[in-house]
């Protein structure tokens, strides 16, 4: 899972804290711990930051680019800027549900741990907050359904993972199956038209000039960056994704953390779900379909490790927005998907590879530091 | 220490009841109770000519499980158009959710001999050999929608027709247009999955606007369902600014385009839709969004093919034709709904 370099920390004997030692925040002694591991002279806050920072201005330099591309290919509408205008409305729009699923999706990652499921989950969600029954309940009814539908479903991945001991890649795969097949037996395969107006004006509202999805991803986003920075169960989070041992031996309830992690996925599906319901004005089983690709593909592309320990909300974000504006330009063009879905997957061969050039360097540094500071 | 225990199993408590009330307000939540939905059948009221009663016949009937409106709308006519007939004896056989499956239970089917099999396959090349069986053991096949390559596989070939489906919209929208004098239109296109008969219907759509010198403008492919359209209807509409019309392969996904549509608050141009939805046909009588037509690709091909495997398997022909027999293959056309016709074609939705 991590790398090779075993952390002093991470000793396969039982610890030889005191029994009785005094209550500590583990949260604390996680980032301790990694201070500690990484000499001091970085911490995880700075180290991080500045890393994700750089990384960052790059995915802001990839966005420009393809801005560019946009305007010397299309110059007759990029001079209209009311037109540019509603294309970036109509950009974070598209970008709205997913980047909601890319939310929770990167709390997954960064725990170490991978959710294939994401799509189905949206997908059970809306179907279930559409049923001619759940909707007799109005709009709190069909929102009420969605999340707890969302956060139940995660936390069944949660429960089969951290304490069935399944590998999250199983355990979601399987999942991604029997949820979409829930939802197609609920549905009875038909596609449900949501008549509720307040879930349709969700996405057909502006509020001061900018739709109300956009809002709810902002607010997502905004959600998500101050629990994975401010908070300790953010903290958390990146410890266990970074070292689960060493979490475990510095007193973090690892499981139960896993858990509620995919729990925390469960429930972004949840909210994208109802968005999606609202966009479509309609649910079926088959919705989201592969928006685990597009999740993970944002999350890797925005600078998320896959093997756990490192990411930012704000890179996802912008792999996400990053991966609306390709489709974007391909439809503005006018060119085919085909074409589109390879320059996608070459955008995150690249990425992948950018980003392991790095990894690999940074790695190295730190375990020289290790070795002159243990001898 | 137990004032902090109790205070965990008060907590747990009121988790656990939240759960429990949930987990039941839920599970009260998957009902879809909706009104029984119509089939489309033929009546078989009068006893005059073919619709009289007679030799007792047993049709054998296997389809792909339903897995969207249109197969659960084929399973529906076959099974009600059966019932419609007093000389009729219906065994359906679960079709399963691939070619394995259906070839097995196609194989039990054969073993009991009925008078003649009515096969819709996953894939026809897949069951072409058990259908080929089927004939040489003298139970006649007749074929539903997805043509086995191999002639002598099948009696009788019932499809409807992708291409002509294409076509059907190409000349609604270029009289439109021509009619309007609009020159140099523009035209988009929201196809469904990139699959074979999606290509049929683009090339159609492409040939028959080519008659009237138009050319689609822009081409976006979902896949076939409500969220997909919506997302690429919305793309569309972003990279035409004006735009005069638009044909949107698949009722389904058209939710999610009239949706995009609304949501961006457009309406210069009229839509064009494709499969023959109940939504879509209550839409274009009501004449209140851009959608102004839709062209067929119906489900009733099924009720249609069941009638014909009766009269095969009783030995008569179609009334209005000259010859003794059922003809060997049966293309339906595509028909274009409008606000005009609509009423006629209520009981033909899905």
């Amino acid at each position: 899972m991590s790398d090779a370099t075993p952390t002093p920390t991470a000793t396969p004997e039982r610890p030889q804290l005191p029994a009785q030692s005094p209550p500590v925040d583990p949260a604390e002694t996680a980032v301790a711990s990694d201070k500690a591991a990484s000499t001091g002279k970085l911490s995880w806050w700075r180290g991080d930051g500045g890393d994700g920072a750089k990384r960052n201005l790059g995915l802001v330099g990839v966005l420009a680019a393809l801005i560019l591309v946009g305007a010397v290919t299309k110059p007759d509408l990029y001079g209209d800027p009311n037109w540019v205008w509603n294309n970036v409305l109509a950009i974070l729009q598209l970008a709205s549900v997913v980047g909601v699923v890319t939310v929770g999706m990167t709390f997954v990652i960064i725990g170490g741990g991978i959710d294939l499921s994401v799509g189905a989950i949206l997908a059970l969600a809306g179907v279930w907050c559409t049923t001619v029954a759940t909707q007799s309940y109005g709009a709190a009814g069909m929102i009420f359904t969605a999340l707890v539908v969302g956060i139940c479903v995660g936390l069944v991945n949660g429960v089969l993972i951290s304490y069935g001991r399944l590998v999250p890649f199983i355990a979601t795969l399987a999942m991604l199956v029997a949820a979409r097949g829930l939802a197609a037996s609920i549905s009875n395969k038909q596609t449900q038209v949501s008549s509720s107006t307040f879930i349709n004006d969700i996405a057909a509202r502006k509020v001061i000039g900018i739709p109300i999805l956009v809002y709810i991803l902002g607010a997502v986003v905004l959600a998500g960056w101050v629990v994975l920075n401010r908070t300790t169960f953010g903290r958390r989070t990146i410890a266990v994704g970074g070292n689960p041992e060493a979490a475990r031996l510095a007193g973090i309830n690892v499981r139960r953390h896993t858990m509620l992690l995919y729990a925390l996925s469960g429930l972004c599906c949840g909210i994208a779900a109802i968005m999606l319901t609202s966009q479509a004005t309609s649910a079926q089983a088959a919705m989201a379909n592969l928006y685990e690709l597009d999740a993970i593909a944002a999350a890797i592309i925005g600078g998320t490790l896959l093997s756990g320990g490192r990411g930012t909300i704000v890179g996802s974000l912008l792999g996400v927005i990053i991966f609306a504006t390709i489709t974007n330009l391909f439809a503005i063009n006018g060119l085919s998907i085909e074409a589109q879905n390879m320059v996608k997957g070459g955008i995150i061969v690249a990425a992948v590879l950018v980003q392991q050039f790095q990894f690999k360097s940074v790695t190295r540094l730190l375990a020289r530091n290790r070795v002159t500071t243990a001898t | 220490m137990t004032q902090h225990s109790r205070d965990l199993s008060r907590r747990r408590l009121l988790f656990g009841g939240a759960a429990v009330g949930a987990a039941t307000l839920l599970t009260a939540c998957t009902s879809n109770e909706t009104p029984a939905a119509s089939t489309q059948t033929k009546a078989a009221g009068n006893s005059e000519g073919n619709n009289a009663p007679g030799k007792k016949v047993v049709i054998g009937f296997s389809a792909p499980a339903a897995d969207h409106g249109w197969m659960g709308a084929i399973h529906a006519n076959a099974k009600a158009q059966a019932a419609a007939y007093s000389d009729v004896e219906f065994k359906e056989v679960d079709g399963g959710s691939n070619s394995e499956a259906q070839r097995s239970t196609l194989g039990t089917l054969i073993a009991q001999k009925p008078d003649i099999i009515v096969v819709l396959p996953h894939d026809g090349k897949e069951v072409n050999a058990v259908a080929l069986q089927a004939m040489q053991a003298g139970i006649p096949i007749v074929n539903l929608d997805r043509a086995f390559p191999d002639a002598l596989a099948s009696r009788l070939v019932i499809k409807g027709d992708n291409y002509g489906m294409g076509v059907s919209a190409g000349h609604f929208i270029g009289k439109m247009l021509k009619d309007k004098g609009v020159a140099n239109p523009v035209i988009g296109e929201i196809a469904g999955l990139e699959i074979p008969l999606t290509v049929e219907r683009s090339a159609g759509f492409k040939a028959a606007l080519a008659t009237y010198g138009f050319t689609v403008r822009n081409r976006r492919s979902a896949e076939f369902t409500s969220d997909s359209g919506q997302r690429e209807a919305a793309q569309l509409l972003q990279a035409l600014p004006k735009i005069d019309a638009i044909w949107n392969h698949d009722d389904d996904q058209g939710i999610g385009v009239l949706a995009a549509i609304k949501q961006a608050n457009r309406s210069e141009f009229f839509m064009v839709g494709g499969a023959g939805s109940k939504l879509a046909i209550d839409a274009i009588k009501a004449d209140n969004s851009v959608l102004k037509a839709t062209v067929t690709y119906n489900p009733s091909m099924a009720s249609s093919a069941v009638s014909l495997a009766r009269l095969i398997a009783q030995g008569r022909g179609l009334g209005d034709l000259t010859e003794l027999q059922v003809p060997k293959e049966v293309t339906l056309a595509s028909e274009t709904i409008t606000k005009e016709n609509a009423s006629s074609y209520d009981k033909l939705g899905f």
